[in-house]
Protein backbone atom coordinates (compact mmCIF):
# COMPACT_ATOMS: atom_id res chain seq x y z
CA UNK A 1 0.00 0.00 0.00
CA UNK A 2 1.16 3.46 -0.80
CA UNK A 3 1.75 6.00 1.92
CA UNK A 4 1.21 9.66 1.43
CA UNK A 5 4.75 10.83 2.05
CA UNK A 6 6.67 8.27 0.10
CA UNK A 7 8.29 10.80 -2.20
CA UNK A 8 8.82 14.51 -1.80
CA UNK A 9 5.44 15.56 -3.14
CA UNK A 10 6.32 19.08 -4.23
CA UNK A 11 9.11 18.23 -6.60
CA UNK A 12 7.11 17.65 -9.76
CA UNK A 13 4.78 20.60 -9.47
CA UNK A 14 7.56 22.90 -8.32
CA UNK A 15 9.85 21.88 -11.14
CA UNK A 16 7.16 22.50 -13.73
CA UNK A 17 6.37 25.90 -12.25
CA UNK A 18 10.02 26.78 -12.43
CA UNK A 19 10.27 25.72 -16.06
CA UNK A 20 7.16 27.72 -16.89
CA UNK A 21 8.67 30.86 -15.36
CA UNK A 22 11.81 30.17 -17.34
CA UNK A 23 9.88 30.01 -20.63
CA UNK A 24 7.99 33.16 -19.79
CA UNK A 25 11.18 35.01 -18.97
CA UNK A 26 12.71 33.91 -22.27
CA UNK A 27 9.64 34.95 -24.23
CA UNK A 28 10.05 38.46 -22.81
CA UNK A 29 13.54 38.81 -24.34
CA UNK A 30 14.13 40.89 -27.42
CA UNK A 31 15.75 38.03 -29.34
CA UNK A 32 12.71 35.76 -28.92
CA UNK A 33 11.90 34.46 -32.40
CA UNK A 34 9.75 32.03 -34.34
CA UNK A 35 12.12 29.18 -33.62
CA UNK A 36 11.59 29.80 -29.90
CA UNK A 37 7.84 29.96 -30.33
CA UNK A 38 7.92 26.50 -31.86
CA UNK A 39 10.09 25.19 -29.01
CA UNK A 40 7.73 26.63 -26.45
CA UNK A 41 4.73 25.13 -28.21
CA UNK A 42 6.45 21.74 -28.21
CA UNK A 43 7.05 21.98 -24.48
CA UNK A 44 3.48 23.06 -23.85
CA UNK A 45 2.15 20.15 -25.89
CA UNK A 46 4.05 17.64 -23.79
CA UNK A 47 1.56 17.78 -20.94
CA UNK A 48 -1.44 19.73 -19.67
CA UNK A 49 0.63 20.38 -16.56
CA UNK A 50 3.13 22.34 -18.64
CA UNK A 51 0.44 24.34 -20.37
CA UNK A 52 -1.39 25.15 -17.15
CA UNK A 53 1.75 26.20 -15.32
CA UNK A 54 2.70 28.44 -18.23
CA UNK A 55 -0.75 30.00 -18.54
CA UNK A 56 -0.84 30.62 -14.83
CA UNK A 57 2.48 32.43 -14.55
CA UNK A 58 1.80 34.31 -17.79
CA UNK A 59 -1.58 35.55 -16.60
CA UNK A 60 -0.07 36.89 -13.37
CA UNK A 61 2.57 38.69 -15.39
CA UNK A 62 -0.10 40.18 -17.63
CA UNK A 63 -2.08 41.32 -14.63
CA UNK A 64 1.02 42.91 -13.16
CA UNK A 65 0.97 45.38 -15.99
CA UNK A 66 -2.04 46.99 -14.36
CA UNK A 67 0.21 48.12 -11.59
CA UNK A 68 0.88 51.36 -13.34
CA UNK A 69 2.52 53.82 -11.10
CA UNK A 70 1.29 57.25 -12.08
CA UNK A 71 4.45 58.28 -13.75
CA UNK A 72 4.73 61.80 -15.07
CA UNK A 73 5.81 60.48 -18.46
CA UNK A 74 2.48 58.70 -18.85
CA UNK A 75 0.37 61.75 -18.32
CA UNK A 76 -1.00 63.57 -21.23
CA UNK A 77 -3.80 65.89 -20.34
CA UNK A 78 -3.37 68.88 -18.11
CA UNK A 79 -6.27 70.95 -19.34
CA UNK A 80 -8.69 72.43 -16.87
CA UNK A 81 -12.13 73.88 -17.35
CA UNK A 82 -11.99 77.68 -17.54
CA UNK A 83 -14.07 79.38 -14.89
CA UNK A 84 -16.51 81.73 -16.51
CA UNK A 85 -19.87 82.73 -15.17
CA UNK A 86 -21.16 83.09 -11.69
CA UNK A 87 -24.36 81.18 -11.17
CA UNK A 88 -26.94 82.07 -8.51
CA UNK A 89 -27.39 79.70 -5.63
CA UNK A 90 -30.68 77.92 -5.05
CA UNK A 91 -31.78 76.07 -1.95
CA UNK A 92 -33.27 72.68 -2.47
CA UNK A 93 -34.54 72.17 1.02
CA UNK A 94 -37.56 70.03 0.29
CA UNK A 95 -35.66 67.26 -1.43
CA UNK A 96 -33.07 67.26 1.28
CA UNK A 97 -35.65 67.09 4.07
CA UNK A 98 -37.18 64.11 2.33
CA UNK A 99 -33.86 62.38 2.42
CA UNK A 100 -33.56 63.09 6.14
CA UNK A 101 -36.86 61.40 6.81
CA UNK A 102 -35.99 58.35 4.76
CA UNK A 103 -32.45 57.80 5.87
CA UNK A 104 -32.76 58.97 9.44
CA UNK A 105 -29.33 60.48 9.15
CA UNK A 106 -27.79 63.56 10.58
CA UNK A 107 -28.09 66.23 7.90
CA UNK A 108 -26.25 69.48 7.75
CA UNK A 109 -27.10 72.48 5.63
CA UNK A 110 -24.45 74.82 4.49
CA UNK A 111 -25.30 78.46 4.64
CA UNK A 112 -24.56 80.03 1.27
CA UNK A 113 -22.16 82.57 2.66
CA UNK A 114 -20.18 80.34 4.98
CA UNK A 115 -16.48 80.74 4.64
CA UNK A 116 -14.94 77.68 6.18
CA UNK A 117 -16.57 74.99 8.28
CA UNK A 118 -15.51 71.66 9.74
CA UNK A 119 -17.72 68.57 9.86
CA UNK A 120 -16.95 65.30 11.59
CA UNK A 121 -18.48 61.94 12.30
CA UNK A 122 -17.60 59.70 15.22
CA UNK A 123 -16.79 56.02 14.94
CA UNK A 124 -19.98 54.44 13.58
CA UNK A 125 -21.33 57.82 12.48
CA UNK A 126 -22.92 58.70 9.14
CA UNK A 127 -23.76 62.23 8.02
CA UNK A 128 -24.81 64.04 4.87
CA UNK A 129 -23.76 67.61 4.20
CA UNK A 130 -25.88 69.44 1.64
CA UNK A 131 -24.61 72.44 -0.21
CA UNK A 132 -26.95 75.16 -1.35
CA UNK A 133 -26.46 74.16 -4.98
CA UNK A 134 -27.61 70.58 -4.38
CA UNK A 135 -24.17 69.09 -4.00
CA UNK A 136 -24.03 66.47 -1.26
CA UNK A 137 -21.12 65.13 0.70
CA UNK A 138 -21.88 61.94 2.56
CA UNK A 139 -19.50 61.17 5.42
CA UNK A 140 -18.76 57.64 6.53
CA UNK A 141 -17.57 56.59 9.98
CA UNK A 142 -14.79 58.53 11.76
CA UNK A 143 -14.39 61.19 9.09
CA UNK A 144 -13.48 64.86 9.15
CA UNK A 145 -13.85 67.34 6.29
CA UNK A 146 -13.39 71.10 6.02
CA UNK A 147 -15.48 72.98 3.48
CA UNK A 148 -14.40 76.23 1.90
CA UNK A 149 -16.91 77.96 -0.33
CA UNK A 150 -16.46 81.09 -2.36
CA UNK A 151 -18.22 82.59 -5.32
CA UNK A 152 -15.69 81.15 -7.73
CA UNK A 153 -14.86 77.77 -6.23
CA UNK A 154 -15.98 75.06 -3.86
CA UNK A 155 -13.35 73.14 -1.94
CA UNK A 156 -13.61 70.26 0.50
CA UNK A 157 -10.56 69.14 2.41
CA UNK A 158 -10.75 65.51 3.50
CA UNK A 159 -8.69 65.38 6.69
CA UNK A 160 -9.28 61.68 7.25
CA UNK A 161 -11.92 59.03 6.69
CA UNK A 162 -14.20 58.35 3.77
CA UNK A 163 -16.81 60.38 1.90
CA UNK A 164 -19.03 60.04 -1.13
CA UNK A 165 -19.46 63.16 -3.24
CA UNK A 166 -22.45 63.94 -5.46
CA UNK A 167 -21.54 67.12 -7.16
CA UNK A 168 -23.81 69.52 -9.00
CA UNK A 169 -21.47 70.49 -11.76
CA UNK A 170 -20.77 74.14 -12.36
CA UNK A 171 -17.84 74.96 -14.58
CA UNK A 172 -17.73 78.53 -13.32
CA UNK A 173 -17.51 77.37 -9.72
CA UNK A 174 -15.42 74.23 -9.81
CA UNK A 175 -15.65 71.68 -7.03
CA UNK A 176 -12.53 70.03 -5.77
CA UNK A 177 -11.55 67.68 -2.98
CA UNK A 178 -8.13 68.12 -1.45
CA UNK A 179 -6.51 65.13 0.21
CA UNK A 180 -3.03 66.13 1.38
CA UNK A 181 -1.23 66.96 -1.82
CA UNK A 182 -3.73 65.08 -3.97
CA UNK A 183 -6.65 66.78 -5.60
CA UNK A 184 -9.78 65.53 -7.33
CA UNK A 185 -11.61 68.09 -9.45
CA UNK A 186 -15.19 67.49 -10.49
CA UNK A 187 -16.16 67.56 -14.13
CA UNK A 188 -19.78 66.49 -13.44
CA UNK A 189 -19.39 63.70 -10.98
CA UNK A 190 -20.19 61.23 -8.25
CA UNK A 191 -17.16 59.79 -6.57
CA UNK A 192 -15.78 58.22 -3.42
CA UNK A 193 -12.67 59.30 -1.57
CA UNK A 194 -11.13 57.37 1.27
CA UNK A 195 -8.13 58.38 3.32
CA UNK A 196 -6.76 56.14 6.07
CA UNK A 197 -3.38 55.90 7.70
CA UNK A 198 -2.42 53.10 5.39
CA UNK A 199 -4.20 53.86 2.12
CA UNK A 200 -5.79 56.41 -0.07
CA UNK A 201 -8.41 55.73 -2.71
CA UNK A 202 -10.59 57.58 -5.18
CA UNK A 203 -13.29 55.72 -7.10
CA UNK A 204 -15.43 57.32 -9.76
CA UNK A 205 -19.09 56.29 -10.00
CA UNK A 206 -20.46 58.75 -12.56
CA UNK A 207 -19.34 61.54 -14.85
CA UNK A 208 -15.78 62.74 -15.09
CA UNK A 209 -13.20 63.94 -12.63
CA UNK A 210 -9.58 64.88 -12.73
CA UNK A 211 -7.13 63.44 -10.25
CA UNK A 212 -3.95 65.39 -9.63
CA UNK A 213 -0.89 65.05 -7.46
CA UNK A 214 0.02 68.54 -6.29
CA UNK A 215 3.32 67.97 -4.59
CA UNK A 216 4.92 70.70 -6.65
CA UNK A 217 7.37 68.36 -8.37
CA UNK A 218 5.88 66.66 -11.41
CA UNK A 219 2.20 67.26 -10.76
CA UNK A 220 0.95 64.27 -12.73
CA UNK A 221 -2.74 64.20 -13.42
CA UNK A 222 -5.20 61.78 -14.93
CA UNK A 223 -8.78 62.06 -16.17
CA UNK A 224 -11.01 59.55 -14.39
CA UNK A 225 -14.01 57.94 -16.06
CA UNK A 226 -16.62 55.68 -14.41
CA UNK A 227 -15.03 52.44 -13.27
CA UNK A 228 -11.65 54.05 -12.69
CA UNK A 229 -10.14 53.97 -9.25
CA UNK A 230 -6.95 55.46 -7.93
CA UNK A 231 -5.36 53.40 -5.21
CA UNK A 232 -2.35 54.55 -3.28
CA UNK A 233 -0.62 52.29 -0.87
CA UNK A 234 2.94 51.93 0.29
CA UNK A 235 4.01 55.00 -1.64
CA UNK A 236 2.90 53.97 -5.10
CA UNK A 237 -0.15 55.29 -6.90
CA UNK A 238 -2.03 53.10 -9.33
CA UNK A 239 -4.97 53.43 -11.64
CA UNK A 240 -7.17 50.34 -11.62
CA UNK A 241 -10.52 49.32 -13.06
CA UNK A 242 -13.45 48.45 -10.87
CA UNK A 243 -16.62 46.80 -12.06
CA UNK A 244 -19.97 48.34 -11.22
CA UNK A 245 -20.68 45.62 -8.70
CA UNK A 246 -17.35 46.13 -6.95
CA UNK A 247 -18.13 49.79 -6.61
CA UNK A 248 -21.61 49.01 -5.31
CA UNK A 249 -20.04 46.77 -2.67
CA UNK A 250 -17.61 49.48 -1.76
CA UNK A 251 -20.41 51.98 -1.34
CA UNK A 252 -22.53 49.59 0.74
CA UNK A 253 -21.73 51.71 3.83
CA UNK A 254 -24.14 54.30 2.45
CA UNK A 255 -26.83 51.72 3.17
CA UNK A 256 -25.25 50.80 6.50
CA UNK A 257 -23.70 47.60 5.16
CA UNK A 258 -20.34 46.00 4.66
CA UNK A 259 -20.03 43.65 1.71
CA UNK A 260 -17.16 41.18 1.68
CA UNK A 261 -16.13 39.11 -1.28
CA UNK A 262 -12.92 37.11 -1.11
CA UNK A 263 -11.98 39.40 1.72
CA UNK A 264 -9.37 38.23 4.22
CA UNK A 265 -10.41 38.05 7.85
CA UNK A 266 -7.76 40.66 8.59
CA UNK A 267 -9.30 43.12 6.13
CA UNK A 268 -12.83 42.32 7.25
CA UNK A 269 -11.86 42.87 10.89
CA UNK A 270 -10.25 46.20 10.12
CA UNK A 271 -13.40 47.23 8.22
CA UNK A 272 -15.57 46.42 11.25
CA UNK A 273 -13.10 48.26 13.47
CA UNK A 274 -13.66 51.42 11.47
CA UNK A 275 -17.33 51.42 12.49
CA UNK A 276 -17.27 50.08 16.02
CA UNK A 277 -15.71 50.98 19.33
CA UNK A 278 -15.38 47.32 20.23
CA UNK A 279 -12.41 46.08 18.23
CA UNK A 280 -11.75 42.75 16.58
CA UNK A 281 -8.21 41.41 16.61
CA UNK A 282 -6.96 38.45 14.61
CA UNK A 283 -4.36 36.55 16.58
CA UNK A 284 -2.28 34.80 13.97
CA UNK A 285 -1.33 35.20 10.29
CA UNK A 286 -2.92 31.90 9.21
CA UNK A 287 -6.29 33.02 10.55
CA UNK A 288 -5.81 36.50 9.16
CA UNK A 289 -5.41 35.16 5.64
CA UNK A 290 -8.64 33.13 5.56
CA UNK A 291 -10.95 34.68 2.98
CA UNK A 292 -14.66 35.15 3.45
CA UNK A 293 -17.66 36.56 1.65
CA UNK A 294 -20.97 37.94 2.86
CA UNK A 295 -22.96 41.00 3.81
CA UNK A 296 -23.16 42.44 7.33
CA UNK A 297 -24.60 45.51 8.96
CA UNK A 298 -21.64 47.75 9.81
CA UNK A 299 -22.36 47.32 13.54
CA UNK A 300 -22.97 43.58 13.43
CA UNK A 301 -19.73 42.53 15.07
CA UNK A 302 -21.59 39.75 16.86
CA UNK A 303 -22.76 38.24 13.59
CA UNK A 304 -19.29 38.36 12.15
CA UNK A 305 -17.78 36.76 15.24
CA UNK A 306 -20.43 34.08 15.13
CA UNK A 307 -19.52 33.29 11.54
CA UNK A 308 -15.88 32.97 12.53
CA UNK A 309 -16.78 30.57 15.31
CA UNK A 310 -19.47 28.45 13.72
CA UNK A 311 -18.66 28.40 10.06
CA UNK A 312 -14.89 28.68 10.12
CA UNK A 313 -14.39 26.81 13.41
CA UNK A 314 -12.16 29.50 14.90
CA UNK A 315 -11.68 30.34 18.58
CA UNK A 316 -13.21 33.53 19.83
CA UNK A 317 -12.31 35.23 23.11
CA UNK A 318 -13.73 38.44 24.48
CA UNK A 319 -11.59 40.75 26.58
CA UNK A 320 -13.67 43.72 27.61
CA UNK A 321 -14.07 45.81 24.50
CA UNK A 322 -11.97 43.55 22.31
CA UNK A 323 -12.64 40.27 20.57
CA UNK A 324 -9.71 38.06 19.67
CA UNK A 325 -10.14 35.49 16.90
CA UNK A 326 -7.61 32.70 16.59
CA UNK A 327 -7.19 29.16 15.36
CA UNK B 1 4.71 9.99 -7.31
CA UNK B 2 5.42 13.48 -8.41
CA UNK B 3 2.80 13.56 -11.15
CA UNK B 4 -0.27 12.37 -9.29
CA UNK B 5 -1.17 8.81 -8.43
CA UNK B 6 -2.60 6.10 -10.64
CA UNK B 7 -6.16 6.58 -9.56
CA UNK B 8 -6.18 10.01 -11.22
CA UNK B 9 -4.96 8.72 -14.52
CA UNK B 10 -8.21 7.59 -16.03
CA UNK B 11 -9.57 11.11 -16.28
CA UNK B 12 -6.46 12.22 -18.15
CA UNK B 13 -6.23 9.35 -20.59
CA UNK B 14 -9.80 9.27 -21.74
CA UNK B 15 -9.60 12.85 -22.97
CA UNK B 16 -6.73 12.58 -25.38
CA UNK B 17 -9.15 12.87 -28.28
CA UNK B 18 -10.70 15.90 -29.94
CA UNK B 19 -10.31 19.43 -28.66
CA UNK B 20 -13.34 21.60 -29.15
CA UNK B 21 -12.48 24.71 -27.17
CA UNK B 22 -10.03 27.09 -28.78
CA UNK B 23 -6.81 27.19 -26.68
CA UNK B 24 -6.62 30.96 -26.46
CA UNK B 25 -10.17 31.26 -25.18
CA UNK B 26 -9.41 28.46 -22.75
CA UNK B 27 -6.37 30.37 -21.57
CA UNK B 28 -8.44 33.52 -21.18
CA UNK B 29 -11.08 31.59 -19.26
CA UNK B 30 -8.45 30.28 -16.86
CA UNK B 31 -7.10 33.76 -16.38
CA UNK B 32 -10.52 35.26 -15.79
CA UNK B 33 -12.23 32.52 -13.80
CA UNK B 34 -9.88 29.86 -12.51
CA UNK B 35 -6.62 31.41 -11.31
CA UNK B 36 -8.41 33.90 -9.07
CA UNK B 37 -9.99 30.94 -7.25
CA UNK B 38 -6.63 29.62 -6.22
CA UNK B 39 -6.67 31.10 -2.73
CA UNK B 40 -10.13 29.70 -2.00
CA UNK B 41 -9.24 26.37 -3.52
CA UNK B 42 -5.98 26.12 -1.64
CA UNK B 43 -7.74 26.93 1.61
CA UNK B 44 -10.31 24.25 0.88
CA UNK B 45 -7.64 21.67 0.13
CA UNK B 46 -5.64 22.52 3.24
CA UNK B 47 -8.68 22.38 5.47
CA UNK B 48 -9.72 19.03 4.11
CA UNK B 49 -6.49 17.18 3.64
CA UNK B 50 -4.41 16.14 6.56
CA UNK B 51 -1.11 16.04 4.72
CA UNK B 52 -0.51 19.78 4.24
CA UNK B 53 2.57 19.24 2.13
CA UNK B 54 0.40 17.58 -0.52
CA UNK B 55 -1.79 20.64 -1.01
CA UNK B 56 0.21 22.03 -3.88
CA UNK B 57 0.10 18.73 -5.75
CA UNK B 58 -3.61 18.38 -5.11
CA UNK B 59 -4.12 21.88 -6.45
CA UNK B 60 -2.22 20.96 -9.55
CA UNK B 61 -4.32 17.82 -10.02
CA UNK B 62 -7.49 19.86 -9.71
CA UNK B 63 -6.23 22.21 -12.42
CA UNK B 64 -5.45 19.33 -14.76
CA UNK B 65 -8.93 17.88 -14.26
CA UNK B 66 -10.57 21.24 -14.80
CA UNK B 67 -8.48 21.76 -17.90
CA UNK B 68 -9.38 18.41 -19.38
CA UNK B 69 -13.07 19.07 -18.85
CA UNK B 70 -12.95 22.67 -20.04
CA UNK B 71 -11.20 21.69 -23.27
CA UNK B 72 -14.35 19.86 -24.23
CA UNK B 73 -16.76 22.42 -22.89
CA UNK B 74 -16.25 25.53 -20.77
CA UNK B 75 -18.17 24.99 -17.51
CA UNK B 76 -21.02 27.37 -16.96
CA UNK B 77 -20.42 27.93 -13.25
CA UNK B 78 -16.66 28.04 -12.86
CA UNK B 79 -16.47 28.37 -9.09
CA UNK B 80 -18.88 25.56 -8.37
CA UNK B 81 -17.21 23.43 -11.01
CA UNK B 82 -13.71 23.96 -9.69
CA UNK B 83 -14.68 23.32 -6.08
CA UNK B 84 -16.69 20.26 -6.97
CA UNK B 85 -13.72 18.94 -8.90
CA UNK B 86 -11.58 19.47 -5.83
CA UNK B 87 -14.09 17.72 -3.63
CA UNK B 88 -14.35 14.77 -5.99
CA UNK B 89 -10.60 14.51 -6.14
CA UNK B 90 -10.39 14.39 -2.35
CA UNK B 91 -13.17 11.83 -2.12
CA UNK B 92 -11.37 9.70 -4.67
CA UNK B 93 -8.17 9.94 -2.68
CA UNK B 94 -9.90 9.01 0.56
CA UNK B 95 -11.52 5.96 -1.03
CA UNK B 96 -8.19 4.77 -2.38
CA UNK B 97 -5.95 5.50 0.52
CA UNK B 98 -7.53 4.23 3.77
CA UNK B 99 -5.57 6.96 5.46
CA UNK B 100 -8.19 9.61 5.96
CA UNK B 101 -11.13 8.57 8.15
CA UNK B 102 -14.38 8.20 6.28
CA UNK B 103 -16.23 10.81 8.33
CA UNK B 104 -14.06 13.35 6.52
CA UNK B 105 -16.44 12.89 3.59
CA UNK B 106 -19.16 14.64 5.56
CA UNK B 107 -16.80 17.55 6.09
CA UNK B 108 -16.18 17.92 2.38
CA UNK B 109 -19.89 18.44 1.92
CA UNK B 110 -20.17 20.85 4.83
CA UNK B 111 -17.33 23.04 3.69
CA UNK B 112 -18.65 23.00 0.15
CA UNK B 113 -21.92 24.44 1.39
CA UNK B 114 -20.06 26.92 3.53
CA UNK B 115 -18.06 28.20 0.60
CA UNK B 116 -21.14 28.50 -1.56
CA UNK B 117 -23.26 30.07 1.15
CA UNK B 118 -22.28 33.74 1.13
CA UNK B 119 -23.99 34.25 -2.21
CA UNK B 120 -22.75 35.44 -5.56
CA UNK B 121 -19.14 36.38 -5.09
CA UNK B 122 -17.14 38.25 -7.63
CA UNK B 123 -14.29 36.15 -8.81
CA UNK B 124 -11.79 38.85 -9.38
CA UNK B 125 -11.76 41.92 -7.24
CA UNK B 126 -9.76 44.64 -8.84
CA UNK B 127 -8.87 46.16 -5.53
CA UNK B 128 -7.93 42.88 -3.94
CA UNK B 129 -5.91 42.09 -6.97
CA UNK B 130 -4.04 45.32 -6.73
CA UNK B 131 -3.48 44.81 -3.05
CA UNK B 132 -2.11 41.37 -3.79
CA UNK B 133 0.08 42.75 -6.55
CA UNK B 134 1.44 45.38 -4.22
CA UNK B 135 1.94 42.80 -1.51
CA UNK B 136 3.73 40.54 -3.96
CA UNK B 137 5.96 43.38 -5.02
CA UNK B 138 6.75 44.24 -1.43
CA UNK B 139 7.76 40.67 -0.74
CA UNK B 140 10.32 40.64 -3.52
CA UNK B 141 13.87 41.49 -2.52
CA UNK B 142 14.50 45.19 -3.25
CA UNK B 143 16.63 44.67 -6.36
CA UNK B 144 14.32 42.07 -7.83
CA UNK B 145 11.37 44.35 -7.18
CA UNK B 146 13.13 47.23 -8.85
CA UNK B 147 13.84 45.16 -11.96
CA UNK B 148 10.26 43.88 -12.18
CA UNK B 149 8.83 47.37 -11.76
CA UNK B 150 11.15 48.79 -14.40
CA UNK B 151 10.36 46.06 -16.89
CA UNK B 152 6.68 45.50 -16.30
CA UNK B 153 5.32 48.76 -15.01
CA UNK B 154 7.65 51.34 -16.49
CA UNK B 155 8.29 49.32 -19.64
CA UNK B 156 12.05 49.84 -19.82
CA UNK B 157 14.15 47.58 -22.04
CA UNK B 158 16.47 45.03 -20.48
CA UNK B 159 19.69 46.76 -21.59
CA UNK B 160 18.38 49.99 -20.11
CA UNK B 161 17.55 48.31 -16.80
CA UNK B 162 21.00 46.70 -16.72
CA UNK B 163 22.61 50.04 -17.40
CA UNK B 164 20.61 51.94 -14.81
CA UNK B 165 21.17 49.41 -12.06
CA UNK B 166 24.74 48.60 -12.99
CA UNK B 167 24.06 44.87 -13.37
CA UNK B 168 24.41 42.45 -16.28
CA UNK B 169 21.50 41.55 -18.54
CA UNK B 170 21.80 37.99 -17.26
CA UNK B 171 21.15 39.20 -13.75
CA UNK B 172 18.16 41.12 -15.05
CA UNK B 173 16.86 37.83 -16.49
CA UNK B 174 17.33 36.03 -13.17
CA UNK B 175 15.43 38.72 -11.28
CA UNK B 176 12.64 38.75 -13.85
CA UNK B 177 12.15 35.02 -13.76
CA UNK B 178 12.01 35.01 -9.99
CA UNK B 179 9.65 37.97 -9.98
CA UNK B 180 7.31 36.28 -12.45
CA UNK B 181 7.16 33.15 -10.37
CA UNK B 182 6.59 34.87 -7.03
CA UNK B 183 4.01 37.25 -8.46
CA UNK B 184 1.88 34.34 -9.65
CA UNK B 185 2.04 32.60 -6.27
CA UNK B 186 1.12 35.65 -4.27
CA UNK B 187 -1.42 37.04 -6.69
CA UNK B 188 -3.28 33.75 -6.79
CA UNK B 189 -2.83 33.10 -3.11
CA UNK B 190 -1.09 29.75 -3.04
CA UNK B 191 2.24 31.06 -1.81
CA UNK B 192 3.74 28.70 0.68
CA UNK B 193 3.96 31.32 3.44
CA UNK B 194 0.19 31.18 3.81
CA UNK B 195 0.35 28.81 6.72
CA UNK B 196 1.83 25.50 5.60
CA UNK B 197 4.49 23.96 7.76
CA UNK B 198 7.27 22.59 5.63
CA UNK B 199 9.00 19.41 6.78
Amino acid sequence: MRTENQTAPLTGTRAIKDMAADWLERSDRSDWGEQNVAELEAWLSQSPAHRLAYWRVKSAWERAQRLHALHPSKHVETTRAPWMLFRPIVFRTAAVLGAVAILGLAMVFLAPRSQEQTFSTRVGGHKIISFADGTQVELNTNTTVRTKLSSHERTVVLEHGEAYFRVTHNASRPFSVIIGNRRVTDLGTEFLVRRDDSRFEVALAKGRARFEVTDGVNNPSVLLVPGDAIVEKGGSISLVQETASELTDELAWRRGLLVFSHTTLADAASEFNRYNTSKIAIADPATASITIGGTFATNNVAGFVQLARNLLGLHVQSHGNAVVISR
Amino acid sequence: MPEGSDNDRESVDCLRGGVSVNPSSLEAWFMREVWPLEAVLMQYLRQNWRDQSAAEDLLHDVYVRVYEAARVQIPEHPKAFVLTTARNLLIGRVRHSNIVPIEALADFEAIQTAIDAPGPEQVVIARDELRRLNAAMEQLPPRCRKVVMMRRVEGLSRPEIALRLGITENTVSVYLKRGMSVLADILYGSSSDAGVAKP
